[in-house]
């Protein structure tokens, strides 16, 4: 059984036929080619699938794409702006908020978000905000500093 | 997952017209963070989903008559985040807040939760002690249960076959008193307890004596538990170390858990004792509080 759904992806509007069964983050990887967000746990836990629906962080291993029909769904890959990254794509680098690289992309979109609602977020505010994406290399104090660095480096 | 068929209602007697047809074969899906993973686990497999995302007027906050109503399709984020419940019954919007990940709870449904009836969740135990009213409509028309009598067992509700929960009633807290709610996370902050507890604290107009205390409980049994045992001791007490540990030891008769990997069933029953010690200070303080004529403490960070 499948279903026409129509959604926004990194601004760009798309036009499926997909199987109902579809996770969103299937979609994303499979019929659209964007593999940036990982699959992890599969159950909404790890974080190494997050994008944006109509701007709000979710778990996209547990959301039907059908669920994105007439929406809005932003990846790690809609971020950068012509070859020029993002500013928290930047301060991943320039603090060093990765080692093997998983759940950088899940970090990185739910650090964006965070940032977006929450310009200049407290430490406190930063660890609550992220704290269900997890690292398996155990970074955390340096993604915690990439997620800083951004806040500061975006401020006027 | 397996395959299904996918129907998206645009009003709930339409959605109760489907779940009808579908029978055992039909499920409905909200946020779908229980679902979806339920099914890709396989340990769900429906032949229709009915969600209910695209009905119209379920996803209100409102004030009236004293309560709050939230919804079935209000999310946690948004309860965690709305002003008017911020503001009136602040317990309510800190116990959505500490659910899962913000992701979880952009997702997850005040009506879902409550359908779902996992023992393990938060909200419930909240509910249970501020004595909300859960709404639902079937083919006959709608209802109203206390939550008291919603939960029946493991995963199991009072809702018919086919029936939909359309939204809570939480009425808002007396003069003089206080709710708190306490959960014990031994592995993560976003994990399941492994014992949460919400008390509520009414005082007398003497503001030292207690009136009534509220007491639930989560996962420490089948459903969301009230401690009501604990619950009669207080009456009339004065709240002081003694009595709020008398009442965490009688709690202890009140519980049933299963041991797990969150904890054995001895060490969860004595953590419910420790926990509603806990959840009665914290609800006798912001009691005590909002008889001296400040019940804006308490309020979220």
């Amino acid at each position: 059984m499948t279903r026409a759904v129509r959604l926004t992806v990194n601004g760009t509007p798309r036009e499926l036929e997909i199987p109902t069964y579809r996770t969103l983050l299937d979609c994303l990887r499979y019929d659209l080619g964007l593999t940036g967000s990982k699959e992890g746990c599969g159950v909404g836990v790890c974080g190494a699938c997050t994008v944006l629906l109509d701007g709000k962080i979710i778990s996209s291993c547990i959301a039907l794409a059908v669920f994105a029909d007439g929406r809005e769904v932003t990846t790690v890959e809609g971020l950068a702006e012509d070859e020029r990254l993002h500013p928290v794509q930047q301060a991943f680098i320039d603090h060093g908020g990765f080692q093997c690289g998983i759940c950088t992309p899940g970090q990185v979109v739910a650090a964006k978000a965070l940032l977006d609602a929450t310009p200049n977020p407290s430490d406190a505010e930063i660890r609550e905000w992220m704290l269900g994406n997890l690292c398996r290399c155990t970074g955390y104090y340096k993604i915690l500093e990439s997620v800083r660095g951004a806040a500061l480096g975006a401020r006027p | 997952m397996n395959a299904f068929d996918f129907r998206a209602p645009r009003t709930l007697d339409e959605a109760l017209g489907i779940l009808a047809e579908q029978g055992d074969d039909g499920r409905a899906i909200a946020g779908g963070t229980a679902l979806v993973t339920m099914m890709r686990q396989r340990l769900l497999r429906p032949a229709c989903l009915v969600s209910l995302r695209e009905i119209a007027g379920l996803d209100r906050i409102q004030a009236a008559n004293g309560a709050l109503r939230l919804g079935a399709l209000v999310t946690h984020r948004e309860a965690e985040t709305a002003a008017l419940i911020r503001e009136r019954l602040p317990v309510l919007a800190e116990t959505f807040r500490s659910v899962g990940s913000v992701r979880i709870r952009h997702m997850a449904t005040v009506g879902g939760a409550l359908a779902h009836a996992d023992p393990n969740q938060d909200p419930p135990v909240t509910l249970m002690a501020l004595g909300a009213r859960v709404q639902s409509r079937r083919a006959g028309g709608d209802r109203e249960l206390p939550i008291d009598e919603f939960f029946r067992d493991y995963y199991q509700s009072a809702l018919e076959p086919g029936e939909l929960v359309t939204g809570v009633t939480v009425p808002l807290l007396p003069p003089a008193s206080g709710a708190s709610f306490v959960k014990f996370l031994p592995r993560t902050a976003d994990d399941y307890a492994t014992v949460a507890v919400a008390a509520v604290v009414a005082l007398e107009p003497d503001g030292e004596r207690c009136r009534e205390a509220r007491i639930a409980l989560g996962s420490v049994g089948v459903t969301p538990l009230r401690a009501r045992a604990a619950e009669a001791l207080l009456r009339g007490e004065r709240l002081g170390e003694p009595s709020v540990r008398a009442a965490g030891e009688a709690a202890k008769g009140e519980v049933d858990p299963l041991t797990d990997h969150r904890g054995s069933a001895a060490y969860k029953r004595e953590m419910a004792a420790v926990m509603v010690a806990r959840a009665l200070r914290q609800a006798w303080e912001a009691a005590q509080r909002a008889a001296r004529g400040r019940p804006d403490a308490g309020a979220p960070r």
